[in-house]
């Protein structure tokens, strides 16, 4: 009624075609998106305000090239989460990818394919040991992963008598990985944006990616119209199981040895902070690969631009928490979730 | 049918003259970004009367009861309360103000008493923050005792062993017994999971509270029950209020005229079209709640599937769909053996089921109809793995079409659709399976009278194309207009069975409750 009979109060010319071209768009990036980009942008503002240096060429790719392993983690953490599980032992596996890697190239007389094929194959059984303990074991994904988080930090530490193993850096291959380029952009860079744009293809366009949203968003109904549950949750947990393994090769690749520990710990904590951040619905069923790539980006240029200022890595980790908090209550906000009945 | 203009013929004003005790909503409209969920909506809720609500699914039922529960604020308007407006910015105001909802179902913790779930945050304590159970003891003798519960209430159940009933009951105590007297309580279709001894005992309250001075709002879509309790009732619209009748001054079919604006057979009458070919042959089946099924249904047939609440219909409809493990016995779909306890396997062989809780059991709230509509097709859909886009959308858009959902589009996520919407939704997915068997399970449940009538069409359609159909309801006229035979359950067997010829409410309530008339005998098995 009111539609037909209260003309738009704007003028026939022009101006009437633009809030209707800019909604889409709008929509197309999505709000959560939107405001990711603007703390992004005030970040960097505010550190290259700071520090000539922070907005150059050089720092850039510092950052990107810090914000890969990371990103390659968080990418498949937003897998898991949208199935309405969670993985909390990606750091670990990334760190017994990394030995793994090492050693293997080094047995197989340098070959680092060996090495990498090793680390991936590891990786994958790891993953599917989550998920079958996950699936059949009805463990808690947080109870099964925390575990997993300790017991394979653990078995990288066994592997590798808690030291650096192995040297790389004299094989071609693991030099491309770790400081090669490829049209100005990082290898590492390039890999992340390959499986990013992989899973984002897997999870928009397949029905795999249907039924994965579809776990997440209401189990039972998904059973109920057919989905095997079961097989998905293991093929989802594999998934993170492989990923993590090539973060875990990167990470010798950059390192220049296997790392059991260093360099992989506290990334769990990063993955699904970026997750929560870029839009993931802690209870599964939403949540897209760009929206936590942007939060990648976002939580890499803030830690850059902390250490670049100097400020103490102590307060680094309080940020890190804090933003994790902060991004699970704003979701909380927007959705209205859990709004009812408690105290105001 | 001839279309009526029930706003010029058959409604008063929608305007009452204020009054001094009760509730009143005085010009209200809500409006969700484009959507505009109620227009001006101004009604009494006297006290001492129950005021009934009526109204197709998205006709603002349930946007009126949040706006008096303070769980929406209104676009305008605004709520008083005997005369005075007052402010409700959250259910924690509106519970302050003395105004209560019971909802279908009721929040109750399962792990604690009958006693502790009613005095839920205000437990009488002793020194040293211990409970004070003697006292807790006196309190809920007491009150059920004022409030005549005392025989079908035992405080000392655990949450976890109340029937659905019982729940509500509960919360109605809560409602009672709370800081604030309630002065005004809104029932949401409270009767859709009782059984009818319980709605009995619901009523009976009912009316106790209205002979208190309470304002009772009752929204329902069953007309007998509205023209049992309600003193007044009140219409909606498409968010309007398009009429507010004594219920003395009323009949059914001037409500159903009043809420769909057109001519409305109430009672369904279906061409029969059933075939010789057996389709689905169940045989023997036992799983843990249902013992001994035997189930036979043939091409073009509806198989009405009645029982009180926990008969085990739903257990046999989840047992078949493959989601309960099967104990032993066979069940065969077109002569060969059904797969068990993979739903998936299910579908592939040819039945579906629209299970009982379309939110719980079915829907993907947060995405849109299209998803929703091909989630159970999408292998027909793909191209090596990927959806085809185009082929998906005119898929979706087709049985948005055919079962007519009302939606802008099927891009709209499906939690904003009402009750009855979403239920399309959900036979969407099935009809676009084409399944040789489909099992609906209470298909009907709170949704309102003009999307009911819309999907009894629908089920006479699919049989005439020759579906297998089990319909599962609790609604006597429906299943008895809908079915060709009824199969009556009772703690997980089949008691009879009635042809159409047999069938009468009376015959169906005598199987569903054979036990109860002769507790020793094991009734008639078919």
């Amino acid at each position: 009624m009111t539609a037909a009979t209260t003309p738009p109060a704007v003028s026939d010319h022009g101006g009437r075609h633009r809030p209707a071209a800019r909604i889409p768009v709008l929509s197309a990036v999505g709000g959560q998106n939107l405001s990711l980009i603007g703390a992004l942008v005030a970040v960097l503002t505010v550190f290259g305000l700071l520090n000539d240096n922070y907005l150059s060429l050089t720092n850039m790719q510092v950052i990107a090239e810090a914000a890969t392993i990371t990103g390659l983690l968080a990418v498949v953490q937003t897998v898991v989460i949208i199935c309405g599980g969670l993985d909390i032992s990606v750091g670990s596996q990334a760190g017994v990818a990394s030995v793994v890697s090492a050693m293997a190239f080094t047995s197989a007389g340098s070959n680092a394919f060996a090495g990498m094929a090793a680390a991936v194959a590891v990786g994958l059984l790891i993953g599917v040991l989550n998920g079958a303990i996950i699936v059949y074991g009805r463990v808690n994904p947080t109870i099964a992963t925390l575990a997993g988080l300790a017991a394979y930090k653990g078995l990288a530490q066994l592997l590798s008598d808690g030291r650096a193993q192995g040297y790389v850096l004299n094989d071609a291959v693991f030099v491309f990985l770790g400081r090669g380029r490829i049209a100005g952009l990082p290898v590492m860079v390039w890999i992340l944006i390959a499986v990013a744009l992989a899973v984002h293809v897997l999870l928009t366009c397949t029905d795999i990616g249907r039924n994965i949203y579809a776990i997440g968003g209401n189990d039972t109904a998904a059973r109920l119209a057919g989905i095997n549950i079961n097989k998905y949750l293991v093929a989802v947990y594999a998934l993170v199981g492989a990923v993590a393994a090539v973060a875990g090769i990167l990470l010798t690749a950059r390192t220049g040895s296997g790392q059991p520990t260093s360099g992989s710990e506290g990334l769990e904590l990063k993955a699904i902070t970026a997750s929560a951040l870029g839009g993931c619905a802690l209870k599964g069923g939403k949540g897209t690969v760009g929206g936590t790539l942007l939060a990648v980006a976002l939580l890499g240029a803030l830690e850059n631009g902390l250490t670049v200022q100097g400020i103490n890595s102590f307060w680094q980790n309080v940020a890190q928490g804090a933003l994790l908090v902060v991004a699970v209550v704003i979701q909380q906000r927007r959705t209205g979730e859990r709004a009812v009945g408690l105290p105001a | 049918m001839s279309r009526a203009h029930p706003s010029a013929s058959t409604s008063r004003p929608p305007a009452d003259p204020p009054s001094a005790a009760g509730a009143r909503v005085e010009g209200i409209t809500k409006r969700f970004g484009a959507v505009q969920a109620l227009n001006d909506v101004t009604l009494d809720l006297p006290g001492g009367r129950v005021t009934a609500l009526m109204g197709e699914n998205g006709a603002g039922k349930s946007t009126l009861l949040k706006i008096l529960t303070g769980d929406h604020r209104p676009t305008e308007g605004r709520v008083l309360l005997d005369g005075r407006p007052v402010d409700l910015r959250s259910p924690a105001d509106a519970r302050a103000a003395g105004i209560r909802i019971i909802p279908q179902e009721p929040e109750i913790v399962p792990h604690v008493s009958v006693a502790e779930n009613v005095y839920t945050g205000s437990l009488p304590r002793r020194a040293g923050r211990r409970l004070d159970r003697a006292e807790l003891r006196r309190r809920i003798v007491a009150d059920l005792d004022r409030l005549g519960f005392a025989d079908v209430l035992e405080p000392d159940l655990l949450g976890s062993q109340l029937t659905p009933a019982q729940r509500q009951l509960v919360e109605i105590m809560r409602a009672l017994t709370g800081r604030t007297a309630a002065r005004v309580i809104a029932f949401d279709e409270p009767t859709s999971s009782l059984s009818e001894h319980e709605v009995d005992a619901l009523f009976a309250l009912i009316n106790r509270l209205r002979d208190q001075g309470v304002a009772v709002v009752h929204v329902s879509h069953r007309m007998q029950e509205i023209f049992r309790l309600a003193d007044r009732i009140a219409v909606l619209r498409d968010g309007a209020l398009v009429g507010v009748q004594d219920a003395g001054a009323t009949t059914e079919s001037d409500l159903v005229r009043l809420m769909v604006g057109r001519d409305l057979s109430t009672v369904f009458v279906r061409r029969p079209v059933v075939t010789d070919r057996v389709v689905l042959d169940v045989r023997d089946l036992t799983t843990d709640r249902v013992h001994g099924i035997d189930l036979r249904i043939r091409a073009g047939e509806v198989v009405g599937l009645a029982g009180l609440i926990g008969a085990g219909r739903s257990e046999l409809a989840l047992a078949l769909a493959g989601d309960l493990p099967v104990r032993s016995g066979s069940v065969t779909l077109d002569g060969r053996p059904l797969p068990s306890g993979n739903p998936g396997a299910v579908i592939r062989a040819g039945l579906g089921l629209a299970p009982e809780e379309r939110k719980a059991q079915a829907l993907f709230l947060h995405r849109t109809i299209r998803d929703n509509t091909s989630i159970a097709v999408l292998e027909r859909l793909r191209r090596f793995r990927f959806v085809r886009r185009g082929a998906e959308r005119d898929l979706a858009q087709e049985y948005t079409d055919r079962l007519r959902v009302r939606t802008p589009s099927v891009e709209h996520e499906v939690r904003k659709l009402s009750g009855g919407n979403q239920q399309k939704v959900v036979l969407a997915r099935w009809l676009a399976r084409k399944p040789k068997v489909l099992i609906l399970d209470e298909p009907t449940r709170g949704i309102d009278v003009g999307a009911k009538a819309e999907i009894y069409r629908i089920v006479a359609d699919l049989a005439e194309q020759g579906v297998a159909l089990l319909v599962i309801s609790s609604e006597l006229p429906e299943l008895l207009g809908l079915a060709d035979r009824i199969v009556v359950m009772q703690n997980g067997r089949t008691t009879g069975e009635l042809n159409r010829a047999e069938a009468t409410e009376e015959a169906v309530l005598a199987l569903a409750m054979a036990d109860d008339i002769s507790p020793s005998a094991p009734g008639a098995t078919s």
